[in-house]
């Protein structure tokens, strides 16, 4: 799918950069993100993959160009780009350990909601939050603070969050690490049925979850776009090969 | 029980308390007494809006003597034109400059509905201000709460200095007359206090309601995660600018019924060492539940009038003890006893359990 820029609904990030200090980050990069096909971004530590993630989602600044539905996403606020569909997570599960699950989810889904809606109790279970539930898996635990999940709870909750604030493109940073082999390939599958007709980009640094879930992989190396492809055609890069060959043990990418 | 009567309970709380203070209290307690309840009541007003910007929303609001100075000097001003009676002017004023006009800013607050009016409508635009600009530069923590504290400075210095329009040092006093009612007689002020108990009671509702509602969940999730709330689609700063908006509104009655309790309006009602002491009684009664902010407060009062009438100079001493144990062993005030001792008895069950079963 090269095409993939031709999309009507898809993020097309053009020439864009970050500096952090005079120290390129991020640069020139050019890569479109489509609806209906996981999209893996992955590369060695200090690639730039989180950074640039951070920059389509107003955390850094960054110069180019990102349109999404229409807008340009570079220089809005953080919460305007999540109102404009645009979510992510973070490499550390930050889900608010305080409120239930059921109320971590509810208060995702009040973007949708007129802003005077907030000052009333909420009143039974609204069905997109029931639904997210059902999808994330963590209905029988919706009572219970979310503080108290295990590790991976916590990352399909915030799955879960983004499902309920509808956001139609989703950033997720390392989401499976630190899961065990089930939760994984639960993950996998949870990907797979979400992401038929929304667009997910998952930076990982698990090639097994790459390999056995990706649609299409960016693999990013100081700062800029290596190469991108199927898996297979990533494996076949040569560039590829000696980027991560020539940093880490033989078999990272070959299995 | 379900969880929406649950949700509930607290009201049954509230209704204790307004019982407590409305019907218990004036039947069994002296003029004097009801009187100095009625001035830890106007503590417990602020304390209800420092429980949630401080314990809900994670604000250390340390200069709330600003917004209560705001209630008290507007009520002041009034209480003070009202007793010299029609285009009279202060008798402090003529002190200073026996024919000097009444100030211009004092001229509309002859009015008793302008005074009402400016009571909530001045605080709601300082901290509106405030809160706008220091929020959305997202100024915060300790940062925040000096900065606050450096306002109470900053106006309770500008008040002292301002000797010929607010009376300075000495502040506002020798009122006789309250919107048309005596001072003197003992059934007004005991008026007064009833008002004062049903608008502590109505700041508790409005915080039990803003609690229970979807923006106190909004407000915990901002005090636990700000930059994560951005992701959710909200600005932070606009969710803590309302927490403090309330906040010193409620600051703002508290100084104004303040006025005619106490008699007499001046800095050291609000200055840093007040901003602190409205704080104390937060801290022990516990920030961060309904009750504990108000609870705190009137014990705090009452402890300050007992002990100081008994042994004089040593209750500052053993507020600052009590303060230092509070936070070490138990920082969620006196309100977590309760949580904390159903933990407990739910630990001893399991263990009960564990040992029947071994």
């Amino acid at each position: 799918m090269t095409e993939r820029h031709l999309h009507p609904d898809a993020l097309l990030v053009r020439d864009l950069s970050v500096s952090f200090d005079g120290f390129k980050a991020v640069s020139g990069v050019d890569v479109s993100f489509a609806p209906g096909e996981l999209h893996f971004l992955i590369g060695p530590n200090g690639a730039g993959k989180t950074t640039l993630v951070d920059a389509l989602t107003g955390l850094v600044k960054g110069t180019g160009s990102a349109s999404y539905g229409g807008k340009e996403l570079l220089g809005l606020r953080s919460h305007k780009i999540v109102r404009a569909g645009v979510g992510r997570t973070f490499q550390t599960a930050t889900v608010f350990d305080q409120l239930t699950v059921l109320q971590n989810l509810d208060i995702a889904a009040g973007l949708h909601r007129p802003a005077w809606r907030l000052a009333f109790a909420r009143h039974g279970v609204p069905a997109a939050v029931d639904e997210a539930l059902e999808k994330i898996g963590l209905s029988d635990l919706r009572h219970k603070p979310a503080g108290v999940l295990a590790h991976g709870q916590k990352q399909w909750l915030e799955i879960g969050m983004l499902l309920v604030q509808d956001a139609r493109v989703m950033f997720l940073d390392e989401t499976v690490a630190g899961m065990s082999a089930d939760e994984r390939a639960e993950t996998g599958e949870l990907l797979r049925r979400i992401g038929r007709e929304r667009t997910i980009v998952v930076i990982e640094h698990d090639m097994d979850f790459v390999r056995n879930h990706a649609d299409v992989v960016t693999v990013m190396h100081a700062g800029k776009v290596l190469a991108e492809g199927s898996v297979a055609e990533i494996q076949a890069n040569e560039a590829v090969q000696e980027v991560y060959l020539g940093r880490t043990a033989k078999g990272n990418v070959h299995a | 029980m379900t969880t929406k009567l649950k949700s509930f309970l607290p009201l049954l709380g509230i209704a204790a308390l307004a019982i407590a203070l409305l019907v218990v209290a004036p039947a069994v307690l002296s003029d004097l007494r009801l009187n100095n309840l009625a001035k830890y009541c106007c503590w417990a007003m602020v304390a209800v809006g420092i429980g949630l910007a401080w314990g809900r929303g994670g604000m250390l609001v340390m200069g709330q003597g600003v917004f209560f100075a705001l209630g008290a000097y507007a009520m002041g001003m009034h209480m003070q034109l009202e007793s010299v009676g029609d285009g009279g002017i202060p008798t402090f004023m003529i002190l200073y400059d026996p024919l000097a006009p009444l100030p211009a800013f004092w001229e509309p607050f002859r009015s008793g509905a302008f005074t009402i009016a400016m009571i909530v409508v001045a605080p709601v635009v300082v901290a509106s201000i405030l809160g706008f600009a220091i929020f959305k530069r997202r100024v915060k923590g300790a940062y925040f709460a000096i900065l606050t504290q450096a306002l109470a400075v900053a106006l309770a210095t500008l008040i002292s200095g301002t000797i010929k329009y607010t009376g300075g040092d000495t502040g506002l006093s020798g009122f006789t007359s309250f919107f048309g009612y005596t001072l003197d007689d003992p059934l007004n002020r005991r008026l007064i206090f009833t008002i004062t108990a049903t608008l502590l009671v109505g700041c508790l509702v409005v915080a039990w309601q803003l609690y229970r509602s979807r923006f106190g969940e909004l407000l915990v999730a901002t005090r636990d995660a700000e930059e994560r709330v951005r992701f959710l689609g909200y600005d932070p700063a606009n969710i803590k600018l309302v927490a403090f908006v309330v906040a010193a509104v409620m600051a703002s009655i508290g100084g104004a019924m303040f006025v005619p309790i106490v008699g007499i309006m001046a800095p050291k009602s609000m200055d840093a060492a007040a901003s602190i002491f409205f704080i104390a009684g937060v801290a022990l009664g516990g920030r961060a539940a309904l009750f504990g902010p108000v609870l705190g407060a009137l014990a705090v009062g009452y402890g300050q009038s007992t002990l100081s009438e008994q042994w004089p100079g040593t209750w500052i001493y053993v507020l600052g003890l009590l303060f230092i144990v509070v936070t070490i062993a138990l920082p969620g005030g006196i309100a977590s006893l309760a949580t904390r001792g159903a933990g407990l008895l739910a630990r001893l069950r399991s263990s009960d359990r564990k040992a029947a079963s071994a």
